[in-house]
């Protein structure tokens, strides 16, 4: 694998750096004792079951929940809310299709949707809107209603959105959830391609590490309030997964896709409906 | 009556001209309540508050009804009803399914108090009603004061709010992501929602509002997709609806909710007629990508 961060770049801070990070919601410790130092342009998958922690770790990056220990910085400064520092790309999820907010609206919020005022056409914006939209191969559509656009679609507007500002580190939240495989290989590829060209270090959490298997650096798994960090053939081998669970999984390849045996691996939505 | 007597009572022009200076009030009433109305619409869309502005509405008309009961300015008990149902509806379930019904719960009882207080008040009966479904109404001085105030108030914070609201609005995860406080300007804007409402209830009768509130940002969404324009066309379907409503209803001395709902309604269906026509074209010159 050929990580575009070879070298040590002393100039640049980490991207991300937690030190002995615990989060806990009352008695329930979700991890602790956390190190992490993302690179410049490092591409990290977030694996691990429903409530391990995952979200909460972004939203923790985002500055929308706090450690209960510990320390974390973005590019060696505090987290702050709301920075434009930070991409983020959520899961697909539908627009009404009557909604009046066409492509190049969606990505526009990205510059200036969270502040205060009304946008008024200007020509340079519109450039930039644009380029973005070039970018990923969305310009085409740009004038498209995005909820008629197919959920492929979406996420390369979303992230468009999310890479306007150039930030340092881009946060994925499961945005290959309900794409078929086509759409989840293009997106993958599009968010590889981008954190090489522009040194943005990738946090992508999800349940599913065959689409991106060949394009991380590392792994995070989050599991029964403990982790392991390597790359992807240390960590996701049965002997570190069943220490992990705390019990026997098999990790196994068939037909060139790995599968972890023996452990509940539902995609996360957003929704908590309970039972239905 | 003939049948042509009958629609010479309903689109009389008789003595137009010598009218027209007798409403001036309600002219500038009417231009005011459309741009208010216009420019609310889009954003009641895009939260899917079309249910909530309709119980708004009807809580207004319990608060006029409670104010006739007490002797109150019948404003002030409709601005008062409004703005309890706007923050109540405001801070009920966020997702549409749960506000809805808890939604339709209140709005039952309340419109229900309201039928009480107008059926106990003694007073001239004409007023009783007036607030349910609108009246021939030469707007008074006093309440055109009113109007405009508020509507400078709703237009310059919705002005202030737009962006952040509308980001919040249909993109929520992303938004809160990027630094927007949905804490704050979702109920910012049920305060702002509220007082619209309650001037909307004044003009066209509470029953009424939706034409002016949900129907002219429904047919401009059915011709561009684009938020500016479905603003700008909003707020011109709306006082084009409302201004011509008041011309309409001069002479015949009639309300004017049945005109400018009439006018409001045609406008939709021509959108509707222009909207299928584009859509059969396709949206932009479009071509298929493998995305």
């Amino acid at each position: 694998m050929t990580a575009t961060h070879d070298g040590p770049r002393t100039s640049a801070p980490a991207a991300v750096s937690l030190r002995g990070a615990r989060l806990a919601y009352g008695d329930r410790v979700l991890w602790d004792g956390l190190d992490l130092d993302v690179a410049p342009g490092e591409f990290i998958a977030v694996l691990g079951p429903n409530g391990a922690g995952k979200t909460s770790l972004l939203r923790v990056l985002l500055g929308q929940t706090v450690l209960a220990t510990g320390s974390v910085e973005i590019g060696g400064r505090p987290v702050q809310r709301g920075s434009s520092r930070i991409g983020y790309v959520p899961q697909q999820k539908s627009f009404d299709p009557g909604l009046p907010l066409r492509a190049r609206d969606l990505v526009g919020f990205g510059i200036d949707g969270h502040r205060w005022g009304i946008t008024l056409p200007s020509r340079s914006r519109r450039q930039r809107v644009e380029r973005a939209l070039t970018e990923v191969g969305a310009l085409p559509y740009a004038d498209a209603p995005v909820g008629q656009l197919s959920g492929g679609e979406q996420q390369r507007l979303r992230i468009a959105q999310a890479l306007i500002t150039d930030p340092d580190l881009l946060l994925c939240d499961e945005p290959l959830l309900s794409l078929d495989l086509s759409h989840q290989r293009s997106v993958s590829e599009l968010i590889d391609e981008r954190r090489r060209a522009t040194q943005t270090a990738v946090l992508f959490v999800t349940h599913e590490i065959n689409p991106i298997m060949d394009k991380v650096d590392r792994v995070l798994y989050l599991a029964n309030g403990r982790f392991r960090i390597g790359s992807p053939a240390e960590v996701m081998c049965t002997e570190v997964l069943s220490d992990l669970y705390g019990a026997h999984v098999e990790v196994v390849t068939v037909a060139g896709r790995l599968m972890v045996l023996g452990v509940e691996q539902e995609p996360h939505h957003h929704d908590h409906g309970g039972h239905r | 009556m003939t049948g042509a007597d009958g629609l010479a009572r309903f689109l009389s022009f008789a003595n137009f001209w010598e009218l027209l200076p007798l409403v001036a009030f309600s002219l500038a009433a009417a231009v005011l309540m459309g741009v208010m109305a216009g420019v609310v619409g889009p954003m009641v869309q895009a939260r899917d508050l079309a249910f909530a502005v309709h119980g708004i509405a009807e809580l207004s008309f319990t608060g006029a009804a409670a104010a006739l009961l007490v002797g109150a300015s019948v404003i002030s008990g409709s601005l008062v009803g409004s703005l309890i149902a706007a923050v109540t509806f405001g801070v009920l379930g966020v997702r549409a399914r749960e506000r809805n019904s808890a939604i339709g719960v209140v709005m039952a009882f309340g419109l229900g108090l309201g039928v009480l207080f107008a059926a106990l008040y003694t007073g001239r009966t004409a007023n009783k009603f007036g607030a349910l479904v609108g009246q021939p109404s030469a707007v008074t001085g006093e309440a055109l004061g009113v109007l405009a105030v508020v509507s400078v108030v709703v237009i310059g914070f919705m002005l202030v709010l737009w962006r952040p609201l509308f980001f919040g609005s249909v993109d929520p995860d992303v938004a809160v992501a990027r630094g927007v406080r949905l804490g704050l300007v979702g109920p910012a804007f049920m305060l702002l929602l509220g007082l619209t409402v309650a001037m909307a209830v004044q003009i066209i009768g509470a029953l009424l509002v939706l034409s002016l509130l949900i129907t002219p940002t429904a047919a401009a969404s059915r011709v561009t997709a684009s938020p500016l324009k479905v603003t700008l066309l909003s707020i011109l379907f709306a006082t084009t609806s409302a201004v011509g409503g008041v011309l309409l209803a001069l002479s015949p001395n009639l309300p004017i909710s049945p005109y400018v709902t009439t006018l409001s309604f045609l406008i939709y269906l021509a959108c509707r007629l222009i909207g299928r026509r584009r859509t059969r074209r396709g949206w932009s010159a479009r071509v298929p990508v493998a995305a």
